[in-house]
């Protein structure tokens, strides 16, 4: 199942097989260079670690529980375990990663934070930590996804962020990925742009990917536990950018014995011309600073996605699942909204957990996968739905 | 010699590098607004291949990108408009876009097409140098085209010898921290900055580029270097030209200082 000969971390000059690198405009080239040089020094200090550990456990609540869900695994005969990413404070993993990138920020001497999000989970989670550091915080949101967030924009406000909508292009993540790119190059002195995904310029998808490896470091001791071994035989996880794929994933990376399992957004069909189901739809290109996977046209213009759930509506995919998905190592299923909605609605009904719909695609490949009875099973519930209430409550006729 | 070594050799004068979107204002435009830019007395021309994320500008060129692929232009259409350029066409060219939609073109076949109509040279913001010397230096070189690398105030000396040293043309001096058309004018503090990489003593030129719209800052930024790039303001006159010829020759005219 793994060739011995692919290594699935990333090489020293920011590749996975043949996907990463750093496409940066020379304006950014000083800050992503420092960051590079030093950036695993700052994390294996002793004192970051030591902050690190300690805000993840008093301030997120980590770790995270391992739940046998038993009604799930009844109905689908087969062993399914939740890892509750959903319980993290600000509600979704994401703030794994900013808890860290506040910290590097600091010793890199920046002051003022610039993020991008697309569902807001990760805008919300970067102005929690820049109001816990007392550091200004500059989040772009797509204009739609303002409209179709609007809890999380509130939030974020709240927390004492401005919120600025990036109106060009689909509105969507995508577009507040660029003019958050462009906020930092505006601002290269004082500000650190801490990207919420495993994508963008080496060293980003790295990095992210080790401040959320917490999730498959936690899950190893959880199941070791409650099953006698330390791996599960699928690990699943829904992947837009992928960082909760990349936390769930990283601890596992190289063990043969789990199947690594990812699930893509497709909307309203594959072949539909409305999916953001990027490795079945994609060709190698170059987006927000790395060769992946991305969704384009002949011309190499980028095709604006489509996906019911904002977290997932982006048209690349870290460099790191790209290389996952064209090895083989992970197998990617696609999930269409309406199997995105379904699974939202059993996962509420069947385990008194109502997930985000980024989450939903996750589970909705149980349908799918043809696991056995006394296999085991690991979801990243990466998210909870409070965000999504308006969406279910729409789509799942849920208002009175 | 490539047509921009000769430029910056043979001339005294400060050198204006104009930018303009292919495809803008109209479709069929990119070869009127070429010769109207030569007519009027430009030394280079920098013709910009439209992209849907073009992180490296601001709104002003980033709108007409999106004007421009709305109308259908693509690399392949502009190959098309610029297949007899060279016949009245006599100043450099340079292309700048972005890398993505050369990659989909392939690297090869689109320097071989830059060679074929006469293009001199490139600048793609978003490819940096290590890449560059790894995978694409050797087929630009084959195929005679100039790559063109920025320098920041916040590149490192160290790094600016780097780039002189693999760089052959000119070297792309952006003003100030910011992307393209964010500011206007030109401040002491930039001006202290032309003339710190003046006294460096590299062994290219240099042209700045970002904030120059007129006259008052052509002459400003030329004052530490071999002469400036205008970009965005000039993109604003051709979305609101009415006498898209008349105005851009009149345009570029008040910019060198000729009647």
């Amino acid at each position: 199942m793994i060739d011995a000969g692919i290594s699935f971390h990333v090489s020293e000059k920011g590749y996975y097989g043949d996907f990463g690198g750093a496409f940066i405009p020379e304006m950014l080239y000083p800050n992503v260079e420092e960051l590079r040089l030093h950036y695993l020094e700052y994390m294996m200090e002793p004192s970051f670690q030591k902050e690190f550990h300690f805000l993840l456990k008093d301030f997120v609540g980590r770790p995270t529980p391992l739940f046998k869900a038993e009604r799930l695994s009844a109905k689908y005969n087969t062993q399914i375990y939740l890892k509750r990413e959903d319980l993290c404070h600000t509600g979704a993993h994401k703030v794994n990663n900013t808890i860290g990138q506040i910290l590097m920020a600091k010793r890199l001497g920046k002051y003022k934070i610039v993020a991008e999000t697309g569902a807001g989970q990760h805008g919300v989670a970067t102005a929690t930590v820049c109001a816990l550091m007392g550091m200004e915080c500059i989040i772009y949101m797509g204009a739609i996804d303002i409209e179709r967030q609007a809890p999380n924009v509130a939030r974020m406000k709240m927390l004492g962020a401005s919120v600025v909508a990036a109106q060009s292009g689909s509105k969507t993540l995508k577009d507040a990925t660029n003019e958050a790119m462009r906020h930092w190059i505006n601002h290269p002195v004082d500000t650190h742009y801490i990207i919420g995904s495993v994508v963008g310029p080496h060293p980003y998808p790295d990095m992210v990917a080790k401040f959320q490896s917490i999730i498959s470091e936690e899950i190893k001791w959880q199941l070791q536990e409650k099953e006698g071994r330390d791996y599960p035989d699928y690990i699943l996880a829904c992947v837009g950018g992928g960082s909760n794929a990349a936390g769930a994933f990283y601890h596992y990376l190289d063990e043969p014995r789990t199947a690594l399992i990812a699930a893509e957004a497709a909307g309203q069909g594959v072949s539909s011309g409305h999916s953001a189901a990027t490795t079945f739809l994609g060709k190698p290109g170059v987006l927000h600073g790395s060769k992946s996977l991305l969704m384009q046209t002949e011309d190499g213009q980028v095709i604006e996605p489509y996906s019911i759930s904002a977290g997932l509506d982006y048209p690349g995919i870290g460099p790191l699942h790209a290389h996952l998905s064209t090895s083989g190592r992970a197998k990617f299923f696609d999930i269409t909204d309406d199997e995105a909605l379904e699974a939202a609605l059993e996962c509420s009904m069947l385990e008194g957990i109502i997930p985000a719909l980024e989450t939903a695609h996750a589970l909705a490949v149980f349908g799918k996968l043809g696991a056995k009875p006394n296999e085991i099973s690991v979801v990243n519930l990466s998210g909870r739905g409070d965000k999504d209430l308006a969406t279910y409550q729409e789509k799942l006729k849920l208002n009175p | 010699m490539n047509r921009i070594s000769t430029l910056f050799k043979s001339t005294q004068e400060p050198i204006l590098n104009v930018y303009a979107t292919a495809g803008y204002p109209n479709f069929g435009d990119t070869m009127l607004v070429l010769n109207a830019l030569q007519e009027g007395g430009v030394d280079i021309i920098e013709i910009g291949m439209p992209y849907s994320d073009p992180i490296a500008d601001g709104e002003t060129i980033q709108q007409s990108n999106q004007v421009s692929l709305d109308q259908g232009m693509s690399v392949t259409h502009l190959f098309d408009q610029l297949k007899n350029m060279r016949q009245s066409i006599s100043v450099p060219v340079l292309l700048m876009g972005y890398v993505n939609p050369v990659l989909q073109f392939g690297v090869e076949r689109f320097c071989q097409k830059c060679q074929e109509v006469g293009v001199d040279g490139l600048i793609l913001p978003d490819l940096p140098l290590a890449e560059y010397q790894q995978s694409y230096q050797t087929i630009f070189e084959q195929y005679g085209l100039l790559n063109i690398f920025l320098i920041t105030p916040q590149t490192s000396d160290e790094r600016i010898k780097q780039i002189d040293s693999i760089s052959e043309g000119f070297i792309y001096m952006v003003s100030s921290a910011s992307t393209t058309g964010a500011k206007t004018g030109i401040s002491s503090d930039q001006e202290a900055y032309f003339k710190r990489i003046d006294g460096m003593k590299l062994k290219n030129p240099r042209l700045v580029g970002f904030g120059i719209s007129d006259r008052e800052s052509f002459l400003k930024a030329s004052n530490g270097a071999s002469g400036a790039i205008i970009g965005s303001a000039f993109v604003k006159l051709l979305g609101n030209a009415k006498n898209l010829r008349e105005e851009i020759v009149e345009f570029v005219k008040s910019i060198k200082g000729l009647k």
